[in-house]
């Protein structure tokens, strides 16, 4: 049996953030155009993924950006099977955390692979596409 | 620096609380933490906040809470460290005191979780790392970054699902001996590993509850000890804290939390005691795997050794280091902000001896106590250790 308790229900918020992409916008017109890049610091030397538009490590604001080849190995993953509220119509979906030769470390999706599939140690490529929603993405495949 | 002792605890109920505001929530804790000191509220000069809050109507819930509370006129400050956000503001009260500031302080952790339905709750909490490269297109959820460390405990130390299930099944059964918990049920190894798949590998019964829920700690300097004649007070021994990225991708590796290392290393030092002196710890055990990881963080046993530990029962009341022995965040309950302040609550009264149940009082013997209190996945880490 259910109980419920007596309540009154706020007035309702939608709030949508608009996220400034100045600095880093480079690399959302890269993946429109199929790369992904990251940004080394021309001063340390240092390589980011995420990019970033100001060196943590010096603090020098001279940075490149870097195309990334993509090729890596898992270090973690998952299989999302409870979803948050925005992600409510899709299917169960799997994150993965790989190493890239590249030298940097990225999270992302990983598909073309069933769940049983994915695996610690499993060799992965980067690539660029278009989510179910349109918007431009990009995700890891099994090599 | 001077002294400072816990002299006044208070605890509310763990669990669904839908007859309770977020005030009359925090008055459940405030109400037998005062009693518990012996000061009157004028005597608390700094009132240190913990919540995670924009999950409740309130956008400023320190003010009304103080308000409902009759703390109107103390120093006020909202402190914000995720789930470790109550010993954010144990910490802060603590220094109020040890500074010198004023003699008496209150922590108070609170949070009301369940006014928005469990997927609203997914979105909010799954946006606790680093929005655009991690939440945007990738849809990550809280146990989501818990279950891809959990795949990489596994692959490299043989850990399994079942070691994970070991862990819920020891905390349900403490949980189902605290009159306060979410959970005062038992369960077992099938009904764990049966339960339904949340994250891979967390399934239902390896994750904490979303819960609502308050715990307040009075914090008093040596003077005012003295002046209350508190007998045999629990001291504040050391502090120790630590973060850790945003990004789940910049982390070395997914074995172990690297804020949890530094945190209770530097806990250790300042209260001068090592691992082999606790004689009973609340660890973060947001999900079965955290708690595996921080017995090996915390350096209770040797990287990858944390499955022993629960196999061999050594986490028990009775066994070396009995750990989360009011069912921790799993079976008491995990109110975000209430979490580190009730870890506090809990470790007071045990030094004390009076643990709600005799059954789970743990033997005494250094009479000191650990809390490990994290935010995030490991992006903020709070231990604290107190001796009797």
């Amino acid at each position: 049996m259910f109980i419920t308790w007596p309540a009154i229900k706020s007035r309702a918020t939608r709030i949508e953030f608009e996220i400034p992409i100045s600095k880093t916008k480079r690399f959302w017109d890269g993946l429109k155009e199929g790369e992904i890049y990251s940004t080394r610091c021309r001063s340390c030397g240092g390589m980011f993924f995420p990019p970033v538009a100001d060196c943590p490590d010096c603090r020098s604001s001279d940075m490149e950006w870097v195309k990334l080849e993509g090729s890596g190995v898992v270090e973690a993953f998952t299989h999302v099977v409870v979803k948050p509220s925005s992600f409510q119509g899709m299917e169960p979906y799997s994150i993965a955390i790989a190493r890239l030769e590249d030298g940097v470390k990225v999270l992302a999706w990983i598909r073309e692979a069933g769940p049983t599939d994915v695996e610690v140690g499993m060799k992965v490529r980067l690539v660029v596409g278009a989510t179910p929603e349109g918007e431009a993405s990009y995700w890891f495949v099994p090599v | 620096m001077r002294r400072v002792a816990v002299i006044g605890v208070g605890c509310s109920k763990f669990g669904v609380l839908k007859d309770l505001n977020l005030s009359e929530l925090a008055f459940e804790a405030v109400k037998p933490a005062i009693e518990d000191s012996g000061v009157s509220s004028q005597d608390i000069s700094l009132l240190a906040f913990g919540s995670v809050g924009g999950m409740y109507e309130e956008a400023l819930p320190a003010v009304v809470a103080a308000e409902y509370c009759g703390l109107t006129g103390a120093g006020l400050v909202r402190c914000e460290a995720a789930c470790a956000s109550g010993s954010a503001a144990f910490m802060t009260a603590y220094q109020n005191v040890a500074i010198g500031l004023s003699d008496v302080s209150m922590a108070l952790g609170v949070e009301k979780m369940t006014e928005v339905d469990t997927p609203t709750m997914m979105e909010l909490i799954g946006r606790a790392g680093s929005y655009l490269w991690e939440f945007h297109n990738f849809g990550i959820t809280f146990p989501a970054y818990y279950a891809m460390y959990a795949s990489a405990h596994m692959a490299e130390y043989g850990t399994t699902e079942e070691d994970l299930a070991l862990v819920a099944v020891k905390n349900h059964r403490y949980g189902a001996l605290n009159p306060k918990a979410r959970f005062q049920k038992e369960t077992n190894l099938d009904e764990v590993l049966s339960s339904f798949l949340v994250s891979w590998p967390l399934k239902l019964y390896d994750c904490s509850p979303i819960c609502d829920g308050s715990a307040a700690v009075v914090l008093a300097s040596e003077e005012k000890v003295r002046e209350l004649g508190v007998q045999d007070p629990v001291w504040v021994s050391g502090i120790g804290y630590s973060s850790d990225t945003a990004n789940l991708s910049k982390r070395a590796d997914y074995l172990g939390l690297r804020a949890s290392v530094t945190a209770s290393r530097n806990a250790y030092k300042m209260a001068d005691v090592g691992p082999e002196d606790i004689d009973v710890a609340n660890v973060h055990d947001c999900f079965t795997i955290a708690e595996i990881m921080a017995y090996e963080d915390l350096g209770f046993c040797g990287k990858g050794e944390g499955t022993l530990m629960i196999r061999e029962g050594m986490t028990e009341v009775g066994g070396r280091i009995p750990v989360n022995v009011d069912g921790g965040l799993k079976a008491k309950g995990h109110p975000l902000g209430a979490t580190g302040c009730a870890m506090i609550y809990e470790l007071t009264k045990q030094l004390r001896g009076e643990a709600d149940r005799p059954a789970r009082q743990v033997p005494l013997k250094n009479n000191v106590a650990l809390a490990h209190n994290v935010g995030g996945t490991g992006h903020y880490c709070y231990v604290t250790i107190l001796r009797r």
